[in-house]
């Protein structure tokens, strides 16, 4: 008979760290420092010597004594704030109507959610600039009927529109679920207190859900302040990313200006996303309690329902424009100066079927790598966290999510500087040459996402579950088999299939790392191909693709998470009744349970 | 300070095809402690805020101070609301959380300043004033929301079960101390609850609620005492019911027949029920228990039974006692030394007959 006394102070593995425990910290440390810390470290340490060695601070005046590295700097810092401030323009209007008034539109705003994570901005902006542009449908339209043109895709003016109608959705999702967790009594007892109509809005909902849209504005702007692709497919390349991009491109991984711009974009990343943890620090204000319900639901006036359906159609018309666009030029003939295509063709799609072969497999092979690797690592950080007490095993997770502050672009750059020279061992191929530089990339950019995953799959894993499996005779091995790991599969499927397709549509690191056209992925393919007139078509065909693949991807890593919640989430009611047993209860073990004939109040 | 009284007539209210409230009809006097008890349900909540003015109801008249303030929107009707969840803004001080009704108010400094903290001094958190709400702990956030419903000075104060996120150890202590400062203030308090307990010791009078019907209205003496139905019966106390048929109706008692058992005369009054099937409700500590063969005192009405299990409370030993074919709750005083009867053994269960009730079947 096995001990069950056992259950009582924790299993024995909990207790000690074993061997096996430390090895896997030791595997998962030793990538977190050589594909992550090292080269990230190298990009720092190269900004802040010469080229004898010694420290200086020498390469940050040069940075800021060009004229046009300044320019660049102030334009990021512009461009990044104006899209947060235009995406905030979309947002919270529509936030507020989907929380607050009944409303036939939420589950739209919801779809809305999803579309930057379908399509990132690159993909979509030289068809923006054939619908926006200056002779795009619209300019050419308004000129005939008005006589005058709007300038939203000029220079940085374009970068700014492309990006905060991409990116909105960050600030709409994340305020969203702020007001939705506010508890309705929270409105409610200011109501009874006198408050109502503006101030009510202003003194208790509106701070309430501030830390909800900034942590949304915080990742907008870090999003578009570290963006490579917009910028450069629309030409502006007078901005810190693209010019970065280009000093370690055309002048050599040798010059320091490219590890300057490299360590300014780390920083104002990691500041952005640390001041938005502190002012989130604390302020968990999802207030809503068990059964209780959310703010109060009103009926629109038939003048506000105008104003709110007319708003979400724009947004609607604006957000759904690069797709529209991407799909129209994918089966256009020939698009200049003309509101529409000229004819229709599917030849660009035919175009493909050629070129773009190797491509789809490269994609599939890196970011299922990538993905794999992800999941591996993640649920091994999982289980240190939750499961033992490895010493340290809090570092590994800080490292791991640290992973969202850094830009493709940096760590490219990294990789290059610091596996630079490095061959595979028994061949002279350079290490920075193959496919693996990228796949390893996709894996450390991506890993958060998987670890999020991971960890909330082990945490619905009980670890009563797992004693209570132990109790009734399952070997450790056993339990991790037919429980743990049953329980945790959707979530680590779902970790799998997010860093899978926000892998595939990376393309900052991509840029940098892809060193021959057979190594392209998707998403290479298409910032190739938009490069020039010709190529449009078989790009937005390629868009076409990559999107569906994606929307594939997302579509089934929702679905996953939304069946294996609803398993989790299911419990009985709250004050169900019981049947008596089938047989007579003995005395020992007399319940004060009703019985028939008595009924008892002790509820 | 003008104490006000509460009247619901003929309420109805319905969420769509379903009646929540259906008729209720109740008076609650100025200065009184109010229970609103029911399970889960009940229509006991919606009720509360319907008189705070979240809800609105569809039929019938809600007099605050003989004024009718039916359509009034909740920031009009002066009447506070200490909530389940306590719904403190979270991003405000304990400070801010309390002045928040007084600035609504447009009141001058110095009297925000003066009220609140007189309001924080008699719910002894002065020290606690520049704290954030989740630096509190349970008991001191519930004292907050007090503090910041009753420095408004509301006619009516409205508390929605002001207990049942409380440590079990802190409820007593806050149940006194909220019936304290009720009696203190003077304010006509209404409170919800699902628990008898909490309103049988602090009310001055309670309605029970089910299925949004008022089943009963009254002091929770009376509504122990005497429950107009089974369900009164059942939800204040322990009660026992035992189904019996009428035999023979005679002036001033009748007989009953009960399953098995044989025949029981009991002392009818003029608010018996007139119906053929009755039931018996008698509480636990109302019987007598004496082994079978000891010799019956014909004070009371005795009925064979055979102890089936047995619960050690302390001041009492239960049984659970098998009678016919019914199951009934008795317990029996215990003093050190008293040995308990066997489980199986045949005892003799003395029923007062002064203590039984006759209720509908």
């Amino acid at each position: 008979m096995r001990d069950l006394s056992l259950g009582a102070i924790g299993p024995a593995w909990f207790r000690t760290v074993g061997p096996g425990v430390w090895a896997a910290g030791g595997l998962v440390l030793a990538f977190l420092l050589l594909f992550m810390v090292l080269p990230v470290a190298w990009v720092f340490f190269t900004a802040f010597v010469n080229a004898d060695g010694s420290l200086t601070f020498g390469h940050f005046s040069a940075f800021f004594a060009q004229p046009l590295m300044r320019e660049s700097f102030f334009n990021s810092l512009y461009v990044a704030s104006m899209s947060t401030v235009f995406a905030a323009l979309i947002a919270v209007p529509l936030a507020y109507f989907t929380v607050r008034f009944q409303f036939r539109g939420a589950l739209l705003i919801q779809t809305l959610g999803v579309l930057p994570l379908v399509m990132p901005p690159f993909v979509g902006a030289v068809a923006m600039q054939l619908i926006f542009g200056r002779s795009g449908t619209v300019n050419l339209l308004l000129n005939q009927a008005f006589g005058f043109t709007v300038p939203v895709m000029d220079g940085m003016n374009g970068v700014i529109f492309v990006e905060a109608i991409h990116y909105f959705p960050f600030i709409l999702m994340n305020l969203t679920l702020a007001l939705r967790n506010i508890d309705g009594a929270m409105e409610e007892a200011a109501m009874s207190l006198g408050c109502r109509g503006w101030r009510l809005f202003w003194r208790v909902i509106f701070p309430l859900g501030l830390p909800g849209f900034v942590a949304g504005a915080s990742l907008v702007f870090v999003k578009v302040f570290d963006d490579l692709g917009t910028p450069l497919v629309l030409g502006t390349t007078n901005m810190l990313a693209p010019q970065a991009y280009l000093r370690i491109t055309q002048v050599g991984v040798e010059d320091p200006l490219g590890y300057v711009i490299s360590v300014i974009m780390i920083v104002f990343s990691v500041v952005a996303m640390a001041l938005s943890a502190r002012a989130l620090q604390g302020k968990d204000f999802s207030t809503l309690q068990k059964g209780g319900g959310s703010i109060q639901r009103r009926r629109l006036t038939p003048l506000g329902a105008v104003g709110a359906y007319g708003w979400i159609g724009l947004v609607l018309l604006l957000t759904l424009s690069p797709h529209l666009g991407v799909l129209l030029l994918s089966l256009g003939t020939v698009w200049s100066f003309s509101p529409l295509p000229d004819g229709f063709t599917l030849a660009h799609y035919g175009t493909l079927v050629h070129d773009a072969g190797g491509m789809v497999q490269n994609t599939l092979l890196y970011c299922g790598l990538a993905a794999g690797i992800d999941v591996l690592l993640g649920t091994a950080i999982a289980y240190l966290i939750h499961r033992t007490r490895l010493p340290g095993r809090r570092l590994l997770d800080s490292i791991a999510t640290a992973a969202l502050a850094i830009p493709g672009l940096v760590l490219a750059i990294g990789y290059l500087r610091f596996f630079g020279g490095v061959t595979i061992p028994g061949t002279d191929t350079l290490l920075t040459s193959t496919w693996v530089m990228i796949m390893l990339a996709y894996a450390v950019r991506r890993l958060p996402y998987a670890l999020r995953s991971c960890v909330a799959a082990l945490q619905q894993v009980h670890v009563s579950l797992e004693e209570a499996a132990e109790s009734v005779g399952a070997t450790k091995m056993r339990t991790i088999r037919r429980v743990v790991v049953p329980l945790m599969a959707g979530g680590i499927l779902a970790g799998f299939v997010t860093s899978f397709v926000t892998a595939a549509v990376e393309l900052s690191a991509t840029i940098v790392l892809t060193a021959s056209q057979s190594q392209a992925p998707m998403s290479y393919g298409i910032y190739l191909y938009m490069q020039s007139v010709a190529g449009r078509g078989p790009g937005a065909a390629l868009g076409v693709l990559a999107v569906v693949v994606v929307a594939i991807g997302t579509y089934l890593s929702h679905l996953v998470v939304a069946r294996t919640g609803a398993a989790a989430a299911a419990r009985p009611p709250a004050d169900e009744t019981l049947e008596p047993l089938p047989f007579e209860v003995s005395v020992a073990s007399a319940t004060p349970a009703a019985h028939a004939g008595t009924v008892s109040a002790r509820r | 300070m003008q104490k006000v009284s509460v009247k619901c007539e003929d309420i109805r209210l319905a969420y769509g095809d379903t009646p929540v409230l259906k008729n209720v009809n109740i008076e609650i006097r100025p200065g009184e402690f109010f229970a609103l008890l029911g399970p889960s349900g009940s229509g006991k909540s919606t009720l509360l805020r319907l008189i705070a003015g979240f809800n609105q109801h569809q039929h019938g008249r809600l007099l605050v101070d003989d004024k009718d303030v039916t359509g009034l929107p909740p920031w009009k009707r002066n009447i506070g609301m200490v909530f389940q969840s306590y719904a403190l803004w979270p991003h405000m001080t304990v400070w801010d959380n309390v002045a928040f009704g007084l600035v609504e108010r447009r009141l001058d400094k110095r009297t925000i300043k003066a009220r609140v903290g007189a309001a924080l001094e008699l719910v002894g958190l002065s020290a606690h004033a520049g704290r954030r709400p989740n630096q509190l702990s349970g008991g001191q956030q519930q004292r907050v929301a007090l503090a910041r419903t009753v420095v408004i000075e509301p006619q009516v104060l409205l508390l929605d079960e002001p207990l049942s996120n409380l440590d079990k150890s802190l409820r007593v202590q806050m149940r006194q101390e909220l019936w304290s400062l009720q009696r203190r203030l003077g304010i006509t308090t209404i409170f919800v609850t699902h628990d008898q307990e909490e309103a049988m010791t602090t009310a001055d009078r309670m309605a029970i609620l089910d299925k949004g019907v008022v089943q009963q209205l009254g002091t929770p003496a009376a509504l122990y005492d005497y429950p107009a139905n089974a369900f009164v019966a059942a939800f204040v106390g322990t009660m026992n019911l035992l189904p019996a048929r009428v035999s023979r109706r005679q002036a001033g008692s009748l007989v009953l027949h009960l399953d098995g058992l044989g025949e029981v005369e009991l002392p009818a009054d003029p608010d018996t029920p007139t119906a053929e099937r009755l039931m018996l409700s008698f509480r636990p500590h109302s019987l007598c228990v004496q082994a079978a063969d000891a010799a019956p005192d014909a004070r009371y009405a005795w009925l064979p039974g055979i102890v089936e299990a047995s619960e050690f409370l302390g001041e009492a030993m239960r049984y659970r006692v098998r009678v016919g074919s019914h199951s009934v709750c008795v317990d029996e005083p215990h003093r050190a030394g008293l040995s308990a009867h066997e489980a199986g053994s045949a005892i003799g269960l003395g029923l007062d007959r002064t203590q039984v009730r006759l209720l509908a079947h």
